[in-house]
C-alpha cells in the first residue's frame, strides 16, 4: 500500500500490537452492538456513541462522527450493518485527514541557516516528557543525526539525573546545571554548546506544569525567549506532550499551553496501555495542531512518528 | 477545583428556573446537561447513565414540594447522589502492625513518588509517627535518586538498594531494617505500571504477598479519561487495595474519576494531592466535594486549613495591641506572613461559598506580598514601631531602600490604616454583626440556598 511510506513491515507490526487493546475491544464493542441486526438504526447509533465516548473520542468529536454516519444513513436510505466498519473507517479517516498534517519523512530535520533544529518539550506532570525525549534522542541517533540535550527541568527531584541517565543510554551529550538552576540559563547553555558542537538537534526538557499555573506558564516564555538569542527562530519545534490516557482535560491542555508558548506539535504517549486511542481521533479533530509522534510502549524504539493513515488502518485492519 | 462541573451544573439548573414544578418534559432537558456535564468531565459513561436515572426517580417522586424550586430541589438531589456515588463516609488509613506498612502502586506518571513523599511527611507531622520510605522502582532512570531528593527534603529516612533489582527483596529488607531500627510506619514506592503488562502486575502482587501491607494505595491521575475505571478495575483484582489516591486536583475542572472509581470498585478515595509542595496534601472528604461540585464551597477546609496556621497567644497579644491602638507596621507584617502560610491566596478563595466561579479567572500571584514585604523591612525598626514617625523624608528613603517608589509605599501607608480601622471595628462585636450584615446584602454574595 503506497501511504504506508516510509512505515518499514516492523513498524507496522510493532503499532498494530501497541494498538490490539485498542482494537480487540473496539472492535469486539461494535460486534455486540450490531448482534441481531441487519441494518443501522437508532439504537445501533445510541451504542455507537457510547463506543465512542467510551473510548475518550470526546462528547463534541462523537457527536459529529453520530451526525456524519446519520446523514450518510438517510442519503443512501439503508445502510447495513456490514457497512457500518467501512463507513466508521472513512469518517474518522475524514476527520483526521482534514487536519493539516506536517509531511514528515521519518527522522529527518529542517535546516535552519547551519544552526541546530531545536525542540523544546512540554507538557503537565506525569505524561512522559522525559522519557519521550529519551526515546526521541535516540530515534535522531539512529538517522546520523547529532543530537544534544539540555536538562532544563531543574524543579522535579531527581529529573536531571533521569535525563543523564538516558544520554548515556543513547550516547549523546548533555548540557545541564544540577537542580535548582534557573532552567532559561540551561536552554542558553545547552544551545550555544550545541552551536559550537555543529549539532543537527537539541533536545530541551522542561518542568512538569499544571497548565493552570500562570506563573509557571509565564516561564515558558522566558525559556523560549532566551533560546531566541542564541538561534534566530528557535525554538523551532515546541513539543507538547500529551498522556493518551489523559481524558477530555487533554483539550483544556493543548489549549491551555498554546496560550502560554507557540505549540506546534503533539505527542502522546501512552498509548499502548489505555484500551482507547480515541483521544487522539479528538484532538486531531479539534485542535490545529498536527499530532507528531506516539509513544506505544515502554523499549526505547516504542515512539513513532504519528500517519494518520496508518493508525486507521491499525485500527481497523 | 471542579469549576467547570459547577458551573456546567448551574446552567443545566438555569433551564429549570421559571418552571413551579419538576415534569418529565423539563426534568428531561436538565438531566441531558447534566449528563453531558458529567461525560465532559471524564465521569465514566455507564456511571453518568446511572446518576441521571437515579436523580430523575427521586426528582419525579419529589415534584410535590411547593416551598422549594425545581431548581433548588434537583440540587439538593444531585446533591445527595454525589455523595452517595462518592464513597458516604470517610475512611482512615490504617497503619496497624508493627510497622505498619503502607504499598503505594498505579500507572506510569500518576505520581507515586510524589505522594509517597507527602504521605511521609503528613504521617510523620502530623500523626508523629517514625517513618521509612522505601525505592522499590527499580526500573524508571533515577527513581530510586528521586526519592531520595525527596527524604532529604523531608529530613526522612529513604530505604534502598541500588544492587539489588528484585522489588520484592528490598521490600522485605527494608521491613527487616525498620524493626530493628524502632519505624513506626514504612511506605514503600512501587514503579509505574500498566495493568494489561502482566509480568510487571504479578510483580507487585508477589511484593504485597511478600510484606504483608496494613494499606494498599491505588495512586490515579485525576485528569484520567474513561480508561480510569477499567485499570482501577485491573489493579483491584490483582492487590485487592483498600484506598485510592486522587493527584493532581490543582488542575483545572476535572475529576470525573473521583465520582466513578468508588462506585466501581467500592474503595474508598483517602487522600487528594493539591500541588507540588511537600504539604499539600489533603483527606478525601466526599461530602465537601459535594458541596464544591454544587458550588457551596469549601467551607469546612477553610476553617481547619486557618486554625492549623492559627497561634491563639500572638492573636491575643494582637488583639490587646489593637484594642490599645498600637497596631503596627511589625504586627502588620505578622499577618501579611500569616497570610501566606495559609497557602496560595487563590486556593483560600475558592473555598469560599459563591467565590469559585468569581476567581475562575483570576490569577493572584503568590508572590503578591512581595513588594509590601520589602517596603516594611526597609523600615527602621523605630519606624516600624511608630509609623506616624514616616514622612515624606522618610517615604523617599523607604522607597528607594526596597526598590519602589513613593506611590507605593502610599499604597501600603494608605493599605495599613484601612486595615487598623477594621481591626478596631472587628474587634467590637456590635460591629462585626454589622460587618456581616453588610456582606450579606452584597450582590451575588450568598448562594441562594
Amino acid at each position: 500500500m503506497a501511504f504506508f511510506g516510509w512505515f518499514s513491515k516492523e513498524k507496522k507490526e510493532d503499532l498494530d500490537k501497541g494498538l490490539e487493546k485498542t482494537k480487540q475491544s473496539f472492535f469486539s464493542k461494535i460486534a455486540r452492538v450490531l448482534v441481531g441486526k441487519s441494518k443501522v438504526d437508532s439504537e445501533v447509533l445510541d451504542n455507537l456513541e457510547e463506543i465512542l465516548i467510551s473510548s475518550d473520542v470526546g462528547v463534541e468529536t462523537t457527536l459529529k462522527i453520530i451526525e456524519r454516519i446519520e446523514a450518510r444513513v438517510s442519503r443512501d436510505k439503508v445502510l447495513g450493518t456490514d457497512e457500518l466498519n467501512n463507513v466508521l473507517r472513512e469518517e474518522i479517516a475524514a476527520l483526521l485527514e482534514e487536519n493539516n498534517a506536517l509531511n514528515l519523512n521519518g527522522f529527518d530535520l529542517p535546516k535552519h541557516d547551519g544552526n541546530p533544529h531545536v525542540i523544546m518539550v512540554v507538557g503537565v506532570n506525569g505524561v512522559g516528557k522525559t522519557t519521550t525525549i529519551g526515546k526521541l534522542a535516540h530515534q535522531f541517533k539512529k538517522a546520523n543525526q547529532k543530537v544534544v540535550l539540555g536538562a532544563a527541568d531543574t524543579f522535579r527531584a531527581a529529573a536531571v539525573d533521569q535525563l543523564i541517565i538516558w544520554s548515556e543510554r543513547v550516547g549523546v551529550p548533555i548540557v545541564q546545571q544540577g537542580m535548582g538552576a534557573d532552567p532559561a540559563s540551561v536552554a542558553f547553555d545547552a544551545l550555544q554548546s550545541a552551536k559550537a558542537q555543529n549539532a543537527d538537534v537539541v533536545i530541551i526538557d522542561t518542568a512538569g506544569r499544571l497548565h493552570n499555573k500562570i506563573n509557571l506558564m509565564n516561564e515558558l516564555g522566558k525559556i523560549k525567549r532566551v533560546m531566541e538569542k542564541v538561534i534566530p527562530g528557535a525554538p523551532h519545534e515546541i513539543l507538547l506532550v500529551l498522556d493518551g490516557s489523559t481524558g477530555q482535560n487533554a483539550f483544556e491542555q493543548a489549549k491551555q499551553f498554546s496560550l502560554a508558548t507557540d505549540i506546534n506539535a503533539l505527542a502522546i504517549t501512552k498509548l499502548d496501555g489505555t484500551a482507547k486511542g480515541g483521544v487522539v481521533i479528538g484532538i486531531s479533530d479539534q485542535m490545529k495542531i498536527p499530532v507528531k509522534y506516539i509513544g506505544i510502549g515502554e523499549g526505547i524504539d516504542d515512539l513513532q512518528i504519528f500517519d494518520k493513515n496508518q493508525f486507521v488502518d491499525s485500527l481497523f485492519s | 477545583m471542579f469549576e467547570n462541573l459547577t458551573d456546567k451544573f448551574e446552567r443545566a439548573f438555569k433551564v429549570l428556573k421559571g418552571h413551579g414544578q419538576i415534569s418529565e418534559i423539563n426534568v428531561a432537558e436538565t438531566l441531558k446537561e447534566v449528563r453531558k456535564a458529567l461525560l465532559d468531565a471524564d465521569v465514566n459513561f455507564k456511571t453518568a447513565k446511572e446518576f441521571t436515572n437515579t436523580v430523575k426517580e427521586k426528582a419525579l417522586g419529589r415534584d410535590v414540594l411547593t416551598t422549594v424550586s425545581p431548581g433548588q430541589l434537583m440540587t439538593k438531589i444531585c446533591h445527595e447522589e454525589l455523595v452517595e456515588l462518592m464513597g458516604g463516609n470517610e475512611v482512615e488509613i490504617n497503619l496497624k502492625g508493627n510497622p505498619g506498612i503502607v504499598l503505594m502502586s498505579g500507572l506510569q506518571g500518576s505520581g507515586k513518588t510524589t505522594f509517597t513523599g507527602k504521605l511521609g511527611n503528613y504521617l510523620k507531622t502530623k500523626k508523629g509517627k517514625k517513618v521509612l520510605l522505601v525505592a522499590c522502582d527499580v526500573y524508571r532512570p533515577a527513581a530510586i535518586d528521586q526519592l531520595h531528593v525527596l527524604g532529604e527534603q523531608l529530613s526522612i529516612d529513604v530505604y534502598s538498594n541500588k544492587e539489588e533489582k528484585n522489588p520484592v527483596k528490598i521490600a522485605q529488607d527494608a521491613i527487616v531494617h525498620a524493626r530493628s531500627n524502632g519505624f513506626n510506619v514504612v511506605i514503600v514506592d512501587t514503579a509505574g505500571r500498566l495493568a494489561i503488562d502482566e509480568q510487571m502486575m504479578d510483580e507487585i502482587a508477589r511484593v504485597k504477598e511478600a510484606i504483608n501491607p496494613s494499606e494498599t494505595l491505588f495512586v490515579v491521575d485525576s485528569m484520567t479519561g474513561q480508561d480510569a475505571v477499567n485499570t482501577a478495575k485491573a489493579f483491584n483484582e490483582k492487590i485487592n487495595f483498600d484506598g485510592v489516591v486522587l493527584t493532581k486536583l490543582d488542575g483545572d475542572t476535572r475529576g470525573g474519576a473521583a465520582l466513578t472509581i468508588k462506585t466501581v470498585v467500592d474503595k474508598p478515595i483517602k487522600f487528594v494531592g493539591t500541588g507540588e509542595k511537600m504539604d499539600a496534601l489533603d483527606v478525601f472528604y466526599p461530602k465537601r466535594m459535594a458541596d464544591r461540585i454544587l458550588g457551596m464551597g469549601d467551607v469546612v477546609s477553610l476553617v481547619e486549613l486557618a486554625q492549623e496556621h492559627y497561634n491563639e497567644e500572638e492573636a491575643r497579644k494582637l488583639q490587646k495591641k489593637i484594642s490599645k491602638d498600637q497596631f503596627d507596621f511589625n504586627d502588620f507584617l505578622a499577618q501579611l506572613q500569616q497570610v501566606k502560610k495559609m497557602g496560595n491566596v487563590k486556593d483560600l478563595m475558592g473555598m469560599i461559598p459563591g467565590m469559585g466561579k468569581a476567581m475562575k479567572d483570576v490569577e493572584i500571584k503568590d508572590d503578591a506580598f512581595k513588594h509590601l514585604e520589602a517596603i516594611i523591612t526597609s523600615m527602621t525598626p523605630h519606624e516600624r514601631a511608630n509609623p506616624g514617625l514616616i514622612n515624606v523624608q522618610r517615604k523617599n528613603r523607604i522607597a528607594a531602600g526596597s526598590g519602589t517608589n513613593i506611590q507605593e509605599v502610599n499604597k501600603l501607608m494608605k493599605q495599613f490604616e484601612d486595615t487598623k480601622k477594621m481591626m478596631k471595628m472587628m474587634s467590637n462585636p456590635k460591629n462585626m454583626m454589622q460587618m456581616m450584615k453588610q456582606m450579606k446584602n452584597m450582590p451575588g454574595g450568598m448562594p441562594g440556598m
